[in-house]
């Protein structure tokens, strides 16, 4: 136990002593905006970034969840606790949302060392949720050894889970799309191991192939070239043991090649600016509706007095006189 | 943490599940569709699952409302037992709603038992849609 520890807020210390019921309020709070989870999600973070965070990724109906159902399984026959996020899309016309990642998880009732959390993307682009990294971290200070983190079935460009997890899973199935579709950009470049699913169907060598060539075409940093795995996770389930093997040596990679003090680095750097950013445009807009000097300039600006750029420019330097 | 309940920002988080052995899930999905469409976020949990496999999904995604689907006939074993449960794990105050083939004097029974609300046969999703806002606007 961490000396600080003495010092939580009694949420947090709660969610730390393994008290589910804290926990699932708590991501509530998060998921909300509810000021209620600050200072929670404040004072748990100096016990988060232990737990591996795996991203599953991939296009809707390749079998992510029944593959997060197969890895939990593995998990828990090794003795591991699992924490999971399966973030499933809101509707951009009502808000609302199916969630159904959940339907497959195969566990004992009274199994504590899983705890499966479904989320709505809400309007989130990218493939999770904004409040998915949280998320995962809360569960991580919560002491679960493994986090795994289901997308959103994913379009080619839905890559935000590169921002959260420490190892991507790419999952696919035979008859995707020829060679060329390998070749695209997006959600190939960020598998740390590929994955395909279903590879009991026709196909499947050929899809495994098509991945391998690509990945022998180079071009990604030197180190580590990202397996290829063939699974299925019907009865019985292929591949599965291999698929966790892969990850692990992944996150060994990751430590001995020093890529996972870079790429924590760069991924807190973006976060910080990110969370600044969101801080720093409220305040504006705030502004804008009340500050009268403020209003004035938007007056001129509908006026065609001044140009956009022109006023943004205003603002910057005006908010920078401000600190 | 007491839940705020504002709408616009919190959407309504309902867990739709069928216990018992039945395997009749078009009731409990056209309910999940009507109440997505309301805008809620709806945790589809789907067949066969226990009373405890049920309290446990309801705790931990921390929904406002539970609601049951039952074909089978066995409501009368499952439903006071998803009850007692969650009373005994910390979710007393989340509201439970049900649908199915339930007789009259089950339904009667049921309700002074603590379900909050029974939907038979040909009910119109816009009474299920407006009974469950009610009873989540009021869940602790």
């Amino acid at each position: 136990m961490r000396g600080a520890f003495s010092r939580l807020p009694t949420t947090a210390r709660a969610i730390a002593d393994g008290d589910r019921r804290a926990l699932a309020r708590t991501i509530t709070a998060v998921e909300n905006g509810d000021p209620s989870a600050d200072r929670v999600v404040r004072s748990l973070y100096a016990r988060s970034g232990r737990a591996p965070v795996v991203g599953i990724t991939g296009p809707l109906g390749v079998g992510k969840s029944s593959l997060v159902n197969a890895l939990v399984g593995r998990l828990r026959s090794l003795g591991q606790s699992v924490g999971v996020v399966g973030v499933d899309p809101s509707s951009p016309f009502t808000g609302g949302s199916v969630l159904g990642d959940r339907i497959r998880l195969e566990r004992r009732a009274d199994d504590t060392g899983v705890f499966f959390r479904s989320m709505a993307s809400r309007g989130a682009a990218g493939g999770v949720a904004a409040a998915t990294r949280e998320v995962s971290r809360l569960l991580d200070a919560a002491g679960f050894d493994i986090i795994l983190v289901e997308t959103v079935g994913s379009g080619q460009v839905d890559v935000a889970i590169r921002d959260i997890a420490s190892t991507s899973i790419v999952v696919v199935v035979p008859h995707l799309g020829d060679e060329v579709q390998t070749l695209k950009a997006g959600l190939f470049e960020i598998a740390d191991v590929f994955c395909v699913n279903k590879v009991d169907l026709p196909g499947a060598e050929l899809a495994k192939r098509d991945l391998a060539e690509m990945v022998n075409l180079g071009g990604r940093p030197a180190g580590w070239a990202p397996p290829i795995v063939g699974t299925s996770t019907l009865d019985p389930a292929v591949g599965i043991e291999e698929l966790w093997n892969d990850v692990l040596a992944h996150e060994k990679y990751l430590d001995e090649s020093g890529e996972r003090v870079r790429g924590e680095r760069k991924r807190l750097s973006s976060e910080i600016v990110g969370l600044a950013r969101d801080r720093i445009g409220r305040e504006l807009m705030v502004g804008l509706e009340r500050d009268p000097s403020l209003r004035r300039l938007l007056d001129e600006v509908v006026a065609r007095r001044i140009d956009p750029r022109t006023a943004a420019e205003r603002l910057v330097r005006r908010g920078r006189r401000a600190r | 943490m007491a839940k705020a309940r504002d709408t616009k920002k919190s959407p309504i988080r309902v867990l739709i599940a069928k216990p018992g052995l039945d395997g009749h899930d078009r009731g409990a999905k056209v309910v999940a569709r009507a109440l997505r469409d309301a805008g809620m976020e709806v945790i589809y949990a789907g067949l066969r699952q226990t009373p405890e496999e049920i309290v446990r999904a309801a705790l931990e995604e921390d929904v406002d409302l539970i609601g049951l689907s039952i074909l089978s006939g066995a409501h009368m074993a499952l439903f006071p037992r998803v009850l007692t449960l969650l009373k005994e794990q910390g979710g007393r105050g989340i509201p439970v709603f049900a649908g199915g083939i339930i007789p009259d004097e089950d339904a009667r029974r049921l309700k002074r038992a603590g379900i909050r609300a029974i939907f038979g046969p040909g009910t119109s999703l816009e009474e299920i849609v407006t009974t469950a806002r009610t009873l989540a606007r009021h869940s602790a």
